[in-house]
């Protein structure tokens, strides 16, 4: 059964139970991995393989939340597209899509509306940036005590190479008037009946101009996987992914805060420092959830891993909401010393930032951690923080394992 | 050999010249995720899936306990406008709470 220890045991970034699926060099690899056990209570995902995708861990059908096996992080720094994780909240998803007839509409107020062309959009100067993309509600399945939503390992992120037009300069063209305060954006997934708030987000108005959030039409120097926001979706670096609007339709220059439900009401977090509060309690004042808190994980040893006493080398990945990664440290005696990892090569501060480090394992069973701290001077929390949604979870993850 | 492969380059030229003129499309794999059976599981089929898989239940926490489920259930109906009867919407309630 699972309790507390085995959850904290768990709740290492390689702590997928894979039943099935073999541990590397088994015979039993052959076999397509058809389950995986995520480590927590009801946590049985079946992998289902959807076009332009590796098998992935299926949240949910309808509409598609997938998540991305935690082995693919150790793959390298950039998450291929056809293993990055997929989410949809409304089941209108779009299954036909004419490229030469596609539109951006660029409306509210600005002095020109427009309706740009995928053609038009290629023809502007385009920009690319290395960013991490992250769910919300990433690792929701380890928060305890336990809350409703989707219930998610540590596979609902992803860092690749985004290609596109800075909204900025969409903007521009478009000429925002005076009296602007925030642009909304909506994509072409749709709800299943026209009473469900539609997905629509917004952004304020200088966020929108700061010339970093982009408009992108290619993800790793290919086309966006269409489960990724076909053929064009917002980027918001450092951001939480419920902004990155997909299949992106319409930009909205408003001059009154939106409104809608999906501002209003949802992905909202307690509106104080650690976006916490005691389990189970309520917050008096929320807000809308923003940046990133800084994470780190071992990407090379899995949880329950049998290891070689004595030297160790141990990698991973860490990222923050756009400072950039400052330091890493790592653990093998449960937290008592740290000793610093030597990070590898800087792709950008909204990155993954690839570390590894040089442990002694003693003989016995030891507990690997890591922990980072960004330029901004966050450092991970060495226990979870809490808040109703499940939202930005990022305490200090534990891998537990035995050396011989 | 050389024509046969000169040959297959066309095809693939043609083909990819006609398929930028239409919309590309995508298919979804079926859906296989199925309601645990319990009494009152005919209500939950009948309401919830009109709009998502049966997986957005069966992914939750264990033995969360009636206040949960009525509170996701109340939130479909207000948040999400879902057309439950109230009958219904008990009914509903009643099979999560036992059966989940």
């Amino acid at each position: 059964m699972f309790d507390r220890r085995r959850m904290l045991k768990s709740a290492g970034g390689m702590a997928l139970g894979f039943s099935g699926l073999a541990i590397a060099g088994s015979p039993l690899k052959a076999f397509a991995a058809e389950t995986v056990t995520l480590p927590f209570a009801n946590g049985e995902r079946k992998l289902v393989q959807y076009p332009g995708k590796r098998p992935l861990i299926q949240l949910t059908a309808r509409p598609p939340q997938l998540e991305t096996p935690f082995s693919v992080f150790d793959e390298g720094v950039l998450t291929p597209n056809d293993a990055f994780f997929v989410r949809y909240h409304l089941a209108g998803v779009p299954l036909s899509i004419d490229p030469a007839a596609y539109r951006i509409e660029v409306k509210g107020k600005v002095d020109n509306p427009l309706s740009l062309s995928l053609d038009d959009l290629k023809k502007m100067d385009a920009v690319e940036l290395v960013a991490v993309h992250q769910c919300s509600g990433n690792s929701r399945g380890f928060v305890d005590p336990r809350v409703a939503g989707g219930q998610l390992a540590n596979g609902a992120m992803g860092n690749a190479k985004w290609k596109g037009v800075p909204l900025k300069a969409v903007l521009d063209k478009a000429g925002v008037q005076a009296g602007a305060v925030q642009v909304s954006f909506d994509g072409l997934d749709k709800p299943v009946i026209p009473a469900t708030p539609d997905f629509v987000k917004a952004l304020e108005i200088d966020h929108a101009r700061d010339g970093e959030v982009m408009l992108a039409y290619q993800m790793n120097g290919e086309d966006l996987p269409w489960l990724n926001g076909f053929p064009v979706r917002l980027v918001v670096p450092g951001r939480f992914g419920t902004y990155w609007v997909k299949h992106l339709a319409t930009i909205t220059v408003l001059d009154q805060p939106f409104d809608g439900f999906w501002m209003k009401s949802a992905y909202r977090i307690p509106d104080n420092d650690c976006a916490c509060v005691e389990a189970g309690q309520k917050p008096d004042k929320t807000k809308p959830i923003g940046r990133f808190n800084v994470r780190s994980f071992v990407t090379n040893v899995l949880d329950g891993a049998k290891m070689k006493a004595g030297d160790a080398e141990l990698r991973g990945i860490a990222f923050d909401g756009g400072t950039g990664i400052k330091s890493v440290e790592t653990s093998v005696d449960g937290g008592k010393t740290w000793a610093p990892a030597r990070l590898g090569e800087d792709l950008g501060k909204y990155s993954f930032r690839q570390w590894t480090s040089k442990a002694t394992l003693p003989s016995g069973e030891a507990t690997i951690m890591v922990r980072a701290t960004s330029n901004g001077g966050e450092t991970q929390p060495t226990s979870a923080r809490w808040n109703p949604p499940g939202y930005m979870r990022n305490a200090v993850e534990a891998t537990r394992v035995t050396a011989a | 050999m050389r024509h046969f492969t000169i040959a297959l380059g066309l095809v693939g030229v043609l083909a990819a010249g006609a398929a930028s003129a239409e919309p590309k499309t995508y298919q979804l794999p079926d859906e296989t995720a199925e309601f645990k059976q319990g009494p009152g599981v005919e209500a939950a089929q009948d309401n919830c899936m009109s709009c998502h898989s049966a997986d957005y239940i069966n992914a939750q926490p264990p033995k969360k306990g009636r206040a949960f489920w009525e509170m996701e259930v109340t939130k479909m109906i207000h948040t999400y406008k879902a057309p439950i009867e109230e009958t219904d919407a008990k009914a509903i309630v009643d099979y999560l709470e036992k059966t989940y």
